[in-house]
């Protein structure tokens, strides 16, 4: 089988090896860490769900508004002209940033959830056929799923599914049995959102592609944490959010292939995604304004231009090696404490794990370590078939950014005796 | 006492882990399901009504401390109590969960807590509605 690729080392890189991480000027940029709750510093552990801001997207939105706001795109005027400049600049970044060949490959969306819609339905829709398969996984988020099963009941498609296995990786000897001549589409997520488990995405799209199958990445878990570069992974589609990149929210991105984005239709009609406009009919621009109808979120575009020029300064060798280290850390804890049970424990993940303790209800400890001035999250993470899989109705989890320090982890764990003294 | 004690009294404790009227109830004539789409949890509700009284209710299912407990000591309460009884109750209980003031019968007092928490207000209800649509669906 073709080798692994993308998955960071399995043990964390010893202390010393590698360049440090300066976690005390990176905090110093969050004003949001300096919050108490409940009269204790805020310890942030949800940073999966969304990550926190740095002051420099915050100034930069709130600058955009206070002296560089119009609207982009057929404005004659010089605000017009500087804020398309500016959201034009954004496009180049993430091509940047991301590896995409070209920046015309990058649409703006509002998430990860309407980038993963705008495939299904736009690219789904066009070529599924009755009986066409496509192929998920168990892990999946419900919004690598659900679009999936709306464009299904409209073409006849079937879905099929990526077992996950008890170390928390995909079965990938049964993927190589599901892939045949039927299937058209492997949708699949490049992180988990509940157990962290990293795919081994390259290995899965050459798989994919040799199948004749086009390959749909969800990158929601992984743009944060590893650094992905789309040339080398290959994939056809992939999406991510803005809000999880440490950006604002409401801004995500779709990267297609121009080959692909170019056959496509639009899925929504509107402003600025036409060529020409007749009483019965429209013509379409090209990608990748064909998929951007109507006034798009332009501050929104212009904080994410601020996230991106900001963790592209980061080093990212020493970001990695940190995070793996404050998860390798809570792992190794965690599966100390009696009665506590990691999910997926095996696999090489990205800074985010799920855990379940005996006789507590994930969402009563998630309570009782709000009290701590602990912010996890707790339920079923929008994954239901994953809780399946393992037999829960739901988790806690807790997720490590860029600024989260390994005295947080040992809150963490301090807070679960905490748990436990009320819960017995 | 602080907002966590008070939420998470022995009371509710101990009918988390030990729940009353924790089963199926073969003769009910009376079901309805509570599903918290947003956490997962589930419970089933069943009631076996004579005429307007409730002559027996039971529950089975899935949630935090906090649902379970609203769910066991309500099958307790709601016993033998008319159908415009119960209604009336759970209103009561709704408004007090809520933050609101009125009186209520002196074993649910200790769901007061649940004010102080408004994203659990949904788990100590659900039961509750689970039972009035279940009286709603009655004999169905």
């Amino acid at each position: 089988m073709t080798p692994l690729a993308a998955v960071p080392p399995r043990e964390p890189r010893a202390v010393r090896s590698g360049p440090e991480w300066d976690v005390a000027k990176v905090r110093a940029d969050f004003p949001i860490l300096e919050r108490k709750v409940g009269g204790r510093p805020l310890v942030y552990l949800d940073s999966a769900a969304t990550a926190q801001k740095p002051q420099q997207v915050i100034e930069t939105i709130s600058r955009y508004y206070a002296s560089g706001n119009a609207n982009v795109h057929r404005g004659v005027h010089a605000l017009s002209q500087e804020a398309t400049t500016a959201y034009e600049r954004v496009r180049e970044l993430a091509a940047r940033f991301f590896n995409a060949a070209d920046s015309s490959e990058i649409i703006y969306t509002a998430g990860t959830t309407a980038a993963l819609n705008l495939v299904a339905q736009s690219y789904g829709g066009s070529v599924l056929k009755p009986g066409d398969e496509i192929l998920i996984s168990e892990m999946e988020h419900h919004s690598n799923i659900v679009p999936w099963h709306l464009v299904a009941e409209r073409t006849g498609a079937v879905i099929r599914a990526i077992p996950v296995m008890e170390s928390g990786g995909l079965d990938l000897g049964e993927f190589e049995r599901l892939l045949g001549e039927r299937t058209r589409i492997v949708a699949v997520t490049h992180a988990s959102n509940v157990i962290g488990a990293i795919n081994p995405i390259n290995a899965i799209s050459a798989m994919a592609h040799e199948a004749g199958a086009v390959v749909v990445v969800d990158g929601a878990q992984s743009a944060p944490h590893l650094r992905v570069d789309l040339q080398a992974i290959d994939c056809d589609f992939f999406a991510c959010s803005g809000h999880k990149l440490y950006g604002p929210t409401g801004i995500g991105i779709l990267y297609g292939k121009r080959a692909l984005l170019e056959a496509m239709p639009p899925w929504q009609g509107g402003g600025g995604m036409i060529r020409e406009v007749l009483i019965d009919r429209s013509s379409y621009a090209p990608p990748p304004e064909r998929f951007e109808a109507g006034t798009p979120p332009i501050a929104e575009v212009v904080g994410l231009g601020a996230a991106l020029d900001y963790v592209m300064a980061w080093d990212w060798e020493a970001l990695v090696a940190y995070e793996q280290r404050l998860v390798a850390e809570a792992t190794s804890r965690l599966s100390h404490v009696p009665g506590v049970r990691v999910l997926g424990e095996g696999a090489d993940r990205v800074s985010v794990l799920s855990f379940v303790m005996d006789g507590v209800h994930p969402h009563d400890a998630g309570t009782v370590l709000d009290t701590f001035g602990i912010a996890v999250r707790a339920g079923h993470h929008c994954a239901q078939p994953l809780m399946r899989r393992f037999g829960v109705t739901a988790t806690l989890r807790a997720s490590f950014g860029a600024y989260n320090t390994l005295d947080e982890v040992e809150q963490l764990i301090a807070g679960l005796g905490e748990v436990r003294k009320v819960f017995g | 006492m602080s907002d966590l004690d008070e939420l998470y009294q022995s009371v509710i404790l101990d009918h988390n882990k030990t729940p009353r009227n924790f089963r199926t109830l073969a003769d009910a004539n009376a079901h309805a399901e509570g599903r918290n789409p947003l956490c997962g949890d589930q419970f089933d509700v069943w009631v076996r009504l004579e005429g307007d009284v409730i002559q027996e209710v039971t529950f089975l299912g899935q949630g935090c401390a906090i649902s379970k407990a609203s769910a066991s000591m309500m099958t307790q309460a709601i016993k033998g109590k008319t159908v415009a009884e119960a209604r009336e109750l759970f209103d009561r209980f709704h408004e007090v969960v809520t933050g609101g003031g009125g009186p209520l019968p002196s074993k649910l007092e200790v769901f007061r807590g649940v004010s102080a928490f408004p994203i659990r207000v949904k788990c100590a209800t659900l039961s509750w509605h689970a039972l009035r649509a279940a009286l709603e669906n009655r004999n169905k």
